[in-house]
């Protein structure tokens, strides 16, 4: 059974695991998906890319920043049968620029298998995956605000990788 | 009369001094004249027009004067602007008649910029012709800084050589790096600012972003300053300054690697534009209305949207600073990398630190201090004028827990503690309470409190709020047109939660980010709620959101521990990746409720191991503190953002089943 005491102005409750069990009867506001305030995911709800999403580290805003995006767009609105197919030249661009920032964009083996399991383009050399690969551009941004990774434990995006 | 007039409307406001008497003066010769004159017969004497004598005579002088009024004014205006029409055409003519004289020098300048720079070929033969005038020495007669709309226009114009209007730069030797124009430009080197960069680089393709910095340093996050890099195994943390992530993951203190940011003086032309960092400067004058500040050495940059991110200074007790050179010799204020690396110097060499201030910052510095007692043999003391740990953030009956906790990783609190005087005293500091205990210490680290910088108010006409501290901004952080404020010197209106300066590290993100959009145009108010979090040792983790005052009405929810459960080490689930053996794991703590046959190991006490804890206004929950519950935090987030009241807070508490891991 509960306990309850109270210290002044502050309240103290003791509840075990079966107190708890019973679902809640507090209720919460009904969210609005096009809330104009909120944070945004990934992508928008107009179907744009949102180039400020945290789960993109600093992809968009590095020095090869302008040859990811343009690559990313590309994929994003191909509509090809391969999707993406047509976007080979700006993956090559984008891989030549990084490639100049080894420090910002390690080139290592579980950044190849994580693109290939996104595009089956075969062309594309670094996708926006979350992971490992990102953790030299990711900075301390909670992740709680994009929908997605909330699962993951929103110390980890604050210092984070 | 109406010849001024029509004079004065040619002329510029320059004139306006003039001007302005000349209206008055021709407001009051024309009520003269337009009145019809009564005149006492006997009191003037009338001339030919009807008038008095010493009225025309006063008439005559004073249109007089305003036409010579007038007359210096239009000269004094045509003059200047025929000298600023030969300053600029002597600039203009400037870079041709160099280019000439210099042909040598301007390739020894252009090859480390065209090995440094990271964009095409194209952008190597731009920098040479702007290297050249740049590379000039100061000219003989210092160059006004360039109006605004010719600056402006120049480096918009990436693909043509223009002759940048470079401010007098003193005869350095280098290459001025010093850009004179910034489309965004960033004072202040921190969290805040990094996050805004970020933002705005990822909305603005192509946005060249100038950061000017005091601090040596690229930014750099400053949590682990208090945490990890103490935990760390790695002998030379103090030069690497890398930690270990919850995740296990090492990374660096620094946001980005140094080639992440491009030279100062490549901004102007980098074709994709690019962050830039000045470091080792500092911004002492904002001239709003010119859209254009000015740093120590003289140097001034015009920007068309700025962001002040200067954040704060530690503050010092008066005690101390009164005390004399050798106490504050042996005092840490504890804020920047430099500091964190003579206290690391410090508790190797010590025999005694005394930590003076009870929040997050002294905490977690005494909890990391008191975790190297054993290894260093360091006595670590932690003072303060609360009853307990976090006395003004955590209500009682958990600002004392937490004490005890603080207290069984090594370090001596001393509660209730009011520092009266600092004196140095057989090569140690004396402390002395206003109690009239006495401490002696060899070294102190006072964290009480931060004084947001606002030094540049009063040169930018900015508004500082009295409350509060720091920079008054809206609900979109902007302060003026143009001009926008985050992180730690922001104050501004939270929509939910009210008008509020919050000094946390997620806060510096949010809101830089935030400042970063409106700078780009997105105009949304400050709605994502930001976070917090702190560690005290392996017992005590917590992720806290809103408004977290100890003043503040509380309901706290906490997992009753039953003789089944045995606590799990928060370490796994605090996510800060502090690893430690607890020694003293303890089982499960006796129930409280005296009813049951305790299985009493010890003696009964609460055991606050993990919950949920509300903090109320006016019964809405303004914020919310997981204690030792992790991955919650959007649950939180939502509850806070509802602003509902709740009859039954247990029922809230449901929604974050605090029983699981």
């Amino acid at each position: 059974m509960s306990y309850c005491r109270q210290e002044g102005k502050d309240r103290i409750i003791f509840v075990t695991k079966e107190d708890h069990e019973a679902p809640s009867n507090a209720e919460l506001v009904a969210d609005d998906p096009n809330d104009p305030y909120e944070e945004q995911g990934l992508i928008l709800p107009s179907g744009d890319i949102n180039w400020n999403c945290p789960c993109l580290g600093g992809m968009a805003s590095g020095p090869c920043g302008s040859q990811f995006k343009e690559a990313f767009s590309c994929f994003h609105y191909s509509s090809e049968e391969v999707k993406g197919s047509e976007c080979i030249d700006n993956f090559r661009n984008m891989q030549e620029c990084m490639q100049k920032y080894p420090e910002l964009y390690p080139q290592d083996e579980d950044k190849e298998s994580s693109t290939q399991a996104e595009s089956d383009s075969g062309a594309a050399s670094a996708a926006p995956s979350e992971g490992s690969a990102l953790s030299p551009e990711t900075d301390a941004t909670p992740s709680t605000s994009d929908p997605s990774p909330d699962s993951a434990s929103p110390t980890d995006s604050q210092m984070a990788s | 009369m109406l010849s001024c007039r029509s004079v004065l409307k040619k002329l510029p406001p320059l004139a306006r001094a003039s001007s302005t008497l000349c209206r008055l003066n021709g407001r009051r010769a024309v009520l003269n004249h337009g009145r019809p004159v009564r005149v006492p017969a006997a009191n003037m004497s009338t001339g030919p027009s009807g008038l008095g004598r010493d009225t025309q005579l006063y008439i005559a002088l004073v249109g007089a004067a305003t036409f010579a009024g007038g007359v210096y004014a239009y000269r004094t205006v045509k003059s200047d602007q025929r000298r600023y029409q030969e300053r600029i055409d002597d600039i203009s003519s400037r870079p041709l008649k160099l280019s000439s004289q210099q042909t040598d020098e301007p390739i020894n300048f252009s090859e480390p910029t065209a090995t440094e720079a990271t964009e095409t070929a194209v952008e190597a033969t731009e920098t040479e012709p702007i290297a050249e005038p740049e590379a000039a020495p100061s000219p003989e007669e210092p160059i006004p800084p360039a109006p605004e709309a010719e600056a402006a226009a120049a480096p918009t114009e990436t693909t043509e050589p223009v002759p940048v209007q470079t401010p007098a730069v003193e005869a350095t030797p280098a290459l001025p790096e010093v850009p004179s124009h910034a489309p965004y430009l960033l004072i202040g080197g921190g969290t805040a600012s990094f996050a805004a960069a970020r933002s705005i680089r990822a909305r603005d393709p192509g946005a060249k972003v100038l950061i000017v910095t005091e601090e040596s340093e690229f930014p750099y996050m400053r949590p682990p300053l208090s945490k990890e890099l103490w935990f760390s195994d790695d002998s030379s943390v103090t030069e690497t300054l890398r930690f270990k992530q919850w995740n296990g993951k090492e990374r660096s203190i620094y946001f980005q690697p140094p080639s992440f940011y491009i030279q100062a003086e490549e901004l102007a032309s980098a074709e994709n534009g690019g962050v830039a960092v000045l470091s080792g400067r500092k911004v002492v004058h904002m001239d709003v209305r010119g859209n254009k500040v000015k740093l120590d050495d003289d140097t001034e940059i015009s920007y068309d949207k700025c962001l002040i991110a200067t954040g704060g200074v530690p503050r010092n007790l008066q005690a101390i600073e009164r005390a004399g050179e050798e106490v504050m010799k042996r005092t840490t204020l504890f804020r920047k990398i430099d500091d964190f690396k003579s206290l690391d110097k410090v508790s190797r060499e010590a025999k005694s630190i005394a930590i003076i201030g009870g929040g997050f910052l002294g905490s977690e510095l005494a909890c990391a201090l008191g975790r190297k007692s054993s290894e260093f043999g360091l006595e670590v003391m932690q003072m303060f004028p609360e009853k307990g740990n976090m006395g003004k953030v955590l209500p009682e009956y958990l600002s004392n827990w937490t004490t005890e906790k603080v207290k069984r990783e090594g370090v001596q609190v001393i509660a209730e503690a009011l520092v009266k005087s600092v004196t140095f005293k057989d090569d140690r500091l004396e402390i002395k309470l206003r109690d009239g205990r006495l401490v002696q210490t060899d070294h102190i680290v006072a964290a009480v409190g931060l004084e947001p910088n606002v030094d540049l108010a009063k040169s930018a006409g900015l508004e500082v709020d009295s409350d509060f501290g720091g920079f008054r901004v809206n609900a979109e952080l902007q302060a003026r047109s143009n001009i926008w404020v985050a992180g730690d010197a922001a104050c501004f209106y939270d929509i939910r939660l009210g008008r509020r300066r919050v000094e946390h590290h997620d806060h510096a993100v949010v809101s830089g980010r935030l400042a970063g959009e409106n700078m780009t145009g997105a105009n949304k108010p400050y709605w994502h709620q930001s976070m917090f979090w702190s560690d005290l040792g392996p017992d005590v983790g917590y992720e806290a959101i809103g408004i977290v005052d100890s003043s503040l009405p509380t309901v706290g929810v906490f997992a009753k521990a039953t003789a089944k459960d045995t606590p799990r080490a928060a370490t796994e689930d605090s996510g800060t990746g502090i690893r430690s053996e607890s020694e003293t794991e303890e089982t499960a703590v006796s129930p409280v409720a005296s009813s049951t046959p305790a299985p009493a190991l010890e003696q009964q006490r609460d055991n606050y191991g993990k919950g949920v804890i509300f903090y109320l206004r006016d019964k809405v929950v303004v914020g919310i503190i997981l204690w030792n519950v992790f991955n919650r935090m959007p649950v939180a987030r939502k509850i806070i953002k509802d602003g509902e009241e709740h009859a039954d807070l247990n029922e809230v508490a449901k929604l974050f089943n605090i029983h699981e891991d």
